[in-house]
């Protein structure tokens, strides 16, 4: 290896301060967890966290202007990454609280393998968010899928658990296979697995290349669970741990969708003719098969599955758009989704009745009248989601639909707002639970990192940060544009 | 005093007073009887503060002007797409009708004392509901319009299913997603304005849409996406299904804001939208609007009598009664237009007040039926003779304010079309077939009923509810002038270029 590579190299280390974070995190926390024990569990877990908070902060703290490949051209750093890094990194944070004071609640449940699987897993997604040729894309994806298999699998002694995590595994090897078969073919179309030279290969356009491409979002679509390729996500929703739910409905579904901004955009630009249609197509289904089937579902976190599907065909309409204003909006929107999916999941974790979870949307009935302040903030975070104004989701949706039809998409405008409709009537299905039903027996209050989240997370949508939000999406979308 | 932002000060004070209400919540331990009557002053207090100072801004308004109060604040610029900005101004038309909303918020709140269940949580959302109220008829941006416009969805749904009567909680849903079904195709259509105007304050779009901005083709999309907001909203014939519904669960003070407010918002959507920014569309879709008009108050009328519960009655005849709004907007005169913005004002009043009127009855005796009641006059006199003022007002009496609304939009829209005029007649004849029998098989006859052989006459409160509304429909009547000169700038600038007779001919 040269010199000036090395120095280059060198150079490049001190931008990668927040990936370096989460590395030394995890090498600190094997060699605790080897020495201590499941015992330094939750010492792990808040160290983690800690890690976790610094990657995001360091990650905002990169230079604005700052735009260019790294590591001889494996990543690219940009405020594209930077924007979601950072969203990634305090979405995991907060999750990751919320599992330690979850799986504190059973004895020998908290495990110090826990939160080194998480910030492994957003290494991955950051890994992902900067990819800038194939290898790293896949490495960076494979990363953050096998800790999140183990993470499904994680009650080990839970059949549903153990179920999850096979199902997410096998399925999840399938996509990966998917994606590599496609990767390959446009390897082999275009001579080379870096993005810059798979984009000169792409202006002249050709079916091999075609092919690879198709091959390849069918495998980020299986990721991102967009419909058709979403069978696995209620299963695995509904088998995984609570916390571990929440964290998969949220910090990976932005990594995926900036990763599908990196694809489309960097190497695949000269062919948005190709991917346009079948990301529409893709959109569309998604929107309506989240809408749709999530009417039938009585259990929670199946229910929240197709929710997070059917917001998911919302990103995929606006990353249809193309270009900074596609990224700029699937990432505002990515962004509200996050914090208001992380709130829900808090609520969900904080309803405890004789010592269980609640399972079914039966078991809310009659929350406001047990539990006003939850149900008060469920109301507003399940009304965010269903894009009701004047709370943050709403922006979220605002936004998207201003990139399709800025863009001429008007067919796939008009499908989300019907789809918007029927996604609103199994929110308000939730919500007639906790408001009208009859109150079943007392529940506990809930423990304070729970509560604590729930909150946080609640007052982000609301509209008093309707005015942060303008600066939010300024900043987003000043991200996108400088990156793409 | 006059560089304070008085608007925003009105629009949001309700909504202090609602933050006030839920701080309350946290520190008190758990509701008493002495802390809801407490929480039910404190809502009555901010009520009637929201109208003071109201009235405090009639008073320095300028109702020959356009836009005043006006305040703007712009918060960033996302996407390049200039999105919203916090826009708000008050022109004479939305002036009328947040007045009209401040006037009934604190007779809905007199109206409330009865409720029982979670009063703080009741009290907070009407009070959410006034500021989000406000805020659809003095946003100047269209997408701070739609933002309050929507909003006001969530506290109504709220409303209807947690206090309604038995039916609540389908009532609920069909009211939200009725509503919501057509205001999402109102946001693409608003979007699409927004993204070719290069603009989002109402002015801007207005400006660019005279100056033919949407083509003749647009327009017709874009009116029909509006169209199936306002119309759920209004309702109109045939989407107006969920409006009985809603009306008959929800409590009294709901039932009241709906009839009164909330459908009001459809016609000052058609006057602030349809009408200025779409004028070749609304001229050629204006006799479909006339059509589904004139089926909506015979058809409703009709309906109105057969129905055995006193308030699904009136909230046919509310159906009854918007009709007329909308065949006077389409007229596209300025007789039917000042008509149409007169007949909301007129029965925002009577129809709220007639919901009142059977919420008193209803909280004594627990039933709307209609065949429960009769002969009411023998112990309640005072209460019948309240009942039969509004009554006669429903019919449009002269000497009421239901009769100026309703003789102005048939004689505007007889300038532009007789034989709609003439079939929107019909509903006049037959508004007091129902009302007057209503009236007769509750009030009059003999007392038949031993359950209510003790039923009381209006106690103080009661008076105090119904004494400014009957003020309003008899002043209203009398000296229609005071409202008609008052909007008359709006009426203008609304049909400045808009021709409905060129296009005619």
């Amino acid at each position: 290896m040269n010199a000036a590579l090395l120095a280059s190299y060198a150079a490049d280390l001190d931008l990668l301060r927040p990936e370096l974070v989460l590395v030394g995190f995890a090498l600190i926390g094997v060699l605790h967890g080897a020495w201590i024990g499941d015992r330094g569990a939750g010492f792990v877990s808040f160290l983690g966290a800690a890690a976790l908070i610094a990657a995001g902060v360091f990650a905002l703290q990169a230079p604005a202007d700052l735009a260019r490949p790294a590591l001889n051209g494996a990543i690219v750093l940009d405020p594209y990454g930077a924007f979601a890094k950072a969203v990634i990194a305090f979405t995991a944070a907060a999750a990751l609280m919320l599992s330690a004071e979850f799986f504190a609640r059973t004895k020998g449940e908290a495990r110090f393998e826990f939160p080194l699987l998480i910030v492994l897993s957003v290494l991955g997604m950051f890994v992902m968010v900067s990819a800038n040729d194939l290898i790293t894309l896949y490495v960076g994806l494979e990363l953050q899928s096998l800790a999140a298999y183990v993470l499904a699998a994680f009650r080990r002694d839970d059949a549903r658990s153990s179920e999850a995590g096979l199902k997410y595994f096998v399925l999840g090897a399938l996509s990966s296979g998917l994606l590599l078969y496609g990767a390959s073919l446009v390897y082999g179309f275009s001579g080379s697995v870096r993005f810059d030279q798979i984009a000169l290969a792409a202006a002249t356009g050709g079916v091999g290349l075609v092919f690879g491409l198709v091959f390849m979002i069918a495998g980020l679509a299986f990721k991102l669970s967009a419909a058709p390729f979403h069978m696995w996500t209620p299963d695995v929703y509904e088998g995984s741990p609570t916390p571990v739910t929440a964290f998969f409905a949220t910090a990976p579904k932005l990594a995926v969708v900036a990763l599908f901004a990196r694809v489309l955009y960097g190497p695949f630009a000269g062919m948005q003719d190709d991917w346009q249609s079948v990301l529409i197509v893709l959109s569309g289904i998604t929107l309506l098969v989240g809408a749709f089937i999530a009417l039938a579902q009585t259990n929670l976190k199946r229910l929240m599955a197709y929710s997070s599907i059917h917001n998911v065909g919302f990103a995929l309409m606006a990353l249809a758009v193309g270009g900074a204003a596609g990224a700029g909006a699937a990432l505002v929107y990515m962004t509200i989704y996050l914090p208001t999916t992380l709130g829900v999941f808090a609520v969900i974790m904080a309803l405890r009745r004789d010592g269980k979870e609640l399972e079914t949307v039966d078991d809310l009935a009659g929350l406001a009248g047990r539990r006003p302040w939850l149900a008060a903030l469920l109301t507003a975070l399940l009304f965010s989601l269903a894009g009701i104004p004047p709370l943050a989701g709403f922006f979220g949706k605002y936004v998207a639909f201003s990139a399709a039809l800025q863009a001429g998409l008007y067919p796939i405008a008009i499908i989300a707002a019907l789809a918007t409709v029927i996604s609103a009537a199994y929110y308000l299905m939730i919500l007639s639970k906790v408001w009208f039903g009859q109150p079943g027996k007392p529940m506990p209050a809930p423990g304070p990192v729970v509560a604590l989240t729930a909150g946080a997370a609640t007052l982000m949508t609301f509209p008093a940060l309707v005015l942060a939000f303008g600066a939010l999406a300024t900043a987003a979308a000043a991200a996108a544009a400088a990156s793409f | 005093m006059t560089d304070w932002p008085l608007l925003s000060i009105m629009t949001f004070l309700p909504t202090a007073g609602a933050l006030l209400i839920i701080a309350s919540r946290w520190s008190a331990a758990g509701s008493s009887a002495g802390y809801d009557a407490g929480v039910k002053v404190l809502t009555l207090i901010v009520t009637l503060l929201t109208f003071g100072l109201n009235l405090f801004m009639l008073a320095g308004f300028d109702s020959s002007g356009g836009f005043q109060f006006v305040e703007r604040i712009a918060w960033g610029a996302p996407l390049g797409l200039g999105l919203a900005e916090y826009h708000m101004g008050l022109d004479p038309m939305a002036m009328a009708l947040v007045l009209l909303t401040n006037f009934l918020m604190p007779l809905c709140i007199l109206a409330s004392w009865s409720i029982d269940k979670q009063v703080s949580a009741y009290m907070v959302l009407f009070l959410l509901l006034q500021t989000l109220m406000q805020g659809v008829f003095a946003a100047m941006d269209i997408v701070l319009f739609y933002v309050f416009f929507e909003g006001g969805l969530i506290p109504m749904f709220i409303l209807i299913g947690v206090w309604g009567g038995k039916n609540r909680i389908y009532a609920a849903f069909k009211f939200f997603l009725y509503t919501l079904l057509g205001s999402v195709l109102m946001l693409v259509a608003l979007i699409a304005m927004v993204l070719l105007a290069g603009s989002s304050s109402i002015p801007d779009i207005t400006a660019f849409a005279q100056a033919g901005g949407f083509s003749s083709q647009l327009q017709l999309w874009l009116w029909l996406a509006f169209f199936a907001s306002f119309a759920v909203k209004m309702p109109m014939w045939p989407v107006h299904t969920w409006l009985p519904d809603a009306h008959v669960e929800a409590p009294t003070g709901g039932s009241v804001i709906l009839a009164g407010v909330l459908l009001k918002m459809g016609g000052y959507g058609f006057l602030r939208f349809s009408l200025p920014m779409f004028p070749d569309a609304s001229v050629f879709f204006a006799p479909l609007v006339f059509a589904l008009s004139v089926v909506a108050i015979v058809y409703a009328s009709l309906v109105a009598f057969r129905q055995t519960d006193m308030k699904k009655l009136i909230a046919y005849s509310s159906v009854a009664h918007m009709g007329f709004v909308t065949m006077g907007i389409f007229a596209g005169t300025e007789l039917g237009v000042q008509g149409a913005i007169f007949q909301m004002l007129s029965h925002g009043v009577i129809a709220g007040a007639l919901f009142m009127v059977v919420g008193v009855i209803y909280d004594r005796m627990h039933t709307r039926e209609i065949a429960f009641y009769g002969g009411l006059v023998h112990r309640m006199p005072v209460y019948a003779a309240i009942f039969l003022l509004f009554t006669m007002g429903n019919v449009g009496l002269p000497g009421t304010s239901g009769f100026v609304g309703e003789i102005m939009t048939m004689t505007g829209t007889f300038l532009v079309s007789p034989w709609i005029a003439a079939g929107a007649a019909i509903g006049v004849i037959l508004s007091a077939v129902y009302a007057l029998t209503l009236y007769r098989k509750v009030t009059f006859g003999t007392l038949d009923n031993p359950k209510l052989a003790d039923i009381k006459d209006l106690d103080a409160r009661e008076w105090a509810m119904f004494a400014p509304l009957v003020i309003a429909t008899l002043v209203l009547g009398i000296v229609p002038m005071i409202a008609l000169d008052f909007t008359r700038a709006s009426a203008q600038a609304i049909l400045s270029g808009y021709d409905i007779f060129a296009a005619l001919r």
